[in-house]
């Protein structure tokens, strides 16, 4: 029995890879940010977080065209600037990805009927590293972590994962809250490393034994790690890693995060025609405007901005009207997105007037981008 | 782990509806409008903040 069968015993064959964006093909956010280590985010390929605290190291995170032949095109690439080692207890630094838990009841977990996992990705750096991967189970404070080794070449690390039996917790909830983590600890302090590593069977948390073992990302400049191709599947075994088109991985990436830019067209218009509502006495203009969505998004989003509201503007009689205030307004929802999101806008610029139809749209700016983040 | 630095949060009132409908806030940097979705990560740290004391979020105009 081929080894992609055997699995298939367990999961589809199509669809078993549980990661989004796995070649790391997604980056709506950014291609490349320098600076980061400081604080958590998503901030390059869609999907995938930078976890990180405490730490003076830095790093630059890149969406790179460096992937293995024959995997993706694209991988993940952490380019270390500012070294760390001098290693405080609580510092961290983690690629992680977060799963909804609509998408783990094919797992389970807690109770007979759970499942192996095995998680599989390409890895390589600038010099030899032991780094670990963890699975966490966030509805039960559950975890395992296990160890890999990295080479300066791509090599396919392939790590299964027992099932999680008769602990008595619980399966993860079936709701589109955070249920479970992968993660990638490349660097942690006494906090985290200072037990005895989890790695033969899951247990409640204890922090200290979640990346005992593991080197440090920030022990020199000279460092960086890259990252692709990453699948989780149910089952004992690693198959070949399921590829996907451009479009599926898009719209998988779209319930969680949509961006539109301005770029050339510096008055890109964003959404429908709205109708002023209020004149404000004369001197504003105010309107809520409805922005379609590529596809239902997993809560109702948060919106994204430039930060200068200047940027934007309400186009109306002819005339452009430059953006005094942009929030989401989610007194008309019913508590799900489904279609559009709808985006309060407000404009100095009297003569706009009731019932005056208007447009928001970038105020001769090409960089003007409007987003909504329904990340875990 | 997983702090955000959440910063000048002020509510929205909806011209509709005269209710609360998002808080406007710099978060970890970010410029962004956080829909009340409990669901929603930003808006589930901003209640996190508060209810700890160390965030006030200021009142719509």
């Amino acid at each position: 029995m081929s080894r992609a069968r055997e699995n298939a015993n367990i999961s589809p064959a199509a669809g078993r890879n549980m990661v989004i964006n796995s070649a790391m093909n997604v980056a709506q956010r950014a291609t490349s940010v320098t600076g980061l280590g400081a604080t958590t985010g998503y901030f390059t390929c869609d999907r995938w977080r930078l976890g990180g605290g405490d730490s003076s190291g830095r790093l630059t995170m890149t969406q790179t065209a460096d992937g293995p032949n024959g995997i993706s095109a694209n991988c993940i690439k952490l380019d270390c600037t500012t070294a760390d080692t001098s290693i405080a207890a609580g510092e961290y630094l983690q690629v992680q990805q977060r799963f909804e838990g609509f998408n783990l009841q094919r797992l389970g977990s807690g109770v007979a009927g759970a499942k192996q996992t095995t998680v599989s990705f390409y890895v390589k750096a600038n010099a030899a590293f032991t780094f670990g991967c963890e699975l966490e189970n966030v509805d039960n404070s559950r975890q395992i972590t296990k160890l890999f080794a990295v080479t300066t070449d791509w090599n396919r690390i392939e790590l299964t994962f027992p099932a999680d039996v008769d602990d008595g917790s619980s399966p993860y909830d079936d709701d589109n809250a955070n249920g479970l983590k992968l993660s990638f600890w490349l660097h942690a302090g006494a906090t985290y490393t200072g037990g005895t590593l989890n790695s033969s069977s899951w247990a409640n948390t204890t922090n200290a034994n979640r990346a005992a073992g593991i080197d440090s990302f920030y022990s020199s400049t000279d460092n960086n790690f890259f990252i692709t191709g990453v699948q989780m599947e149910v089952g004992p075994v690693a198959t070949e890693l399921e590829q996907e088109l451009i479009s599926t991985t898009l719209q998988k990436c779209y319930r969680y995060f949509q961006k539109t830019i301005g770029g050339s067209d510096t008055y890109k218009h964003f959404g429908h025609y709205f109708c002023a509502v209020d004149s404000g006495g004369g001197d504003t203009a105010y309107g809520t405007v409805g922005i379609p969505l590529e596809t239902t998004m997993r809560a109702i989003p948060t919106l994204v901005t430039t930060g200068t509201v200047g940027n934007y503007s309400v186009y109306a009689k002819n005339a452009n009207h430059q953006c005094t205030t942009l929030s989401i307004d989610t007194g008309h929802d019913d508590g799900t997105i489904r279609g559009h999101f709808y985006l309060n806008a407000y404009a100095g610029g009297g003569g706009v007037g009731t019932g005056t139809a208007g447009a928001v749209r970038a105020n001769n700016n090409a960089n003007a981008f409007i987003a909504v983040d329904a990340e875990l | 782990m997983d702090n955000m630095t959440i910063t000048n949060a002020k509510y929205n009132t909806s011209r509709t509806t005269n209710k609360n409908c998002s808080i406007n806030c710099v978060a970890d940097g970010e410029h962004v409008s956080v829909p009340l979705d409990p669901a929603n990560r930003h808006y589930a740290e901003i209640l996190r903040q508060v209810d700890a004391g160390t965030l006030t979020i200021e009142d719509a105009d």
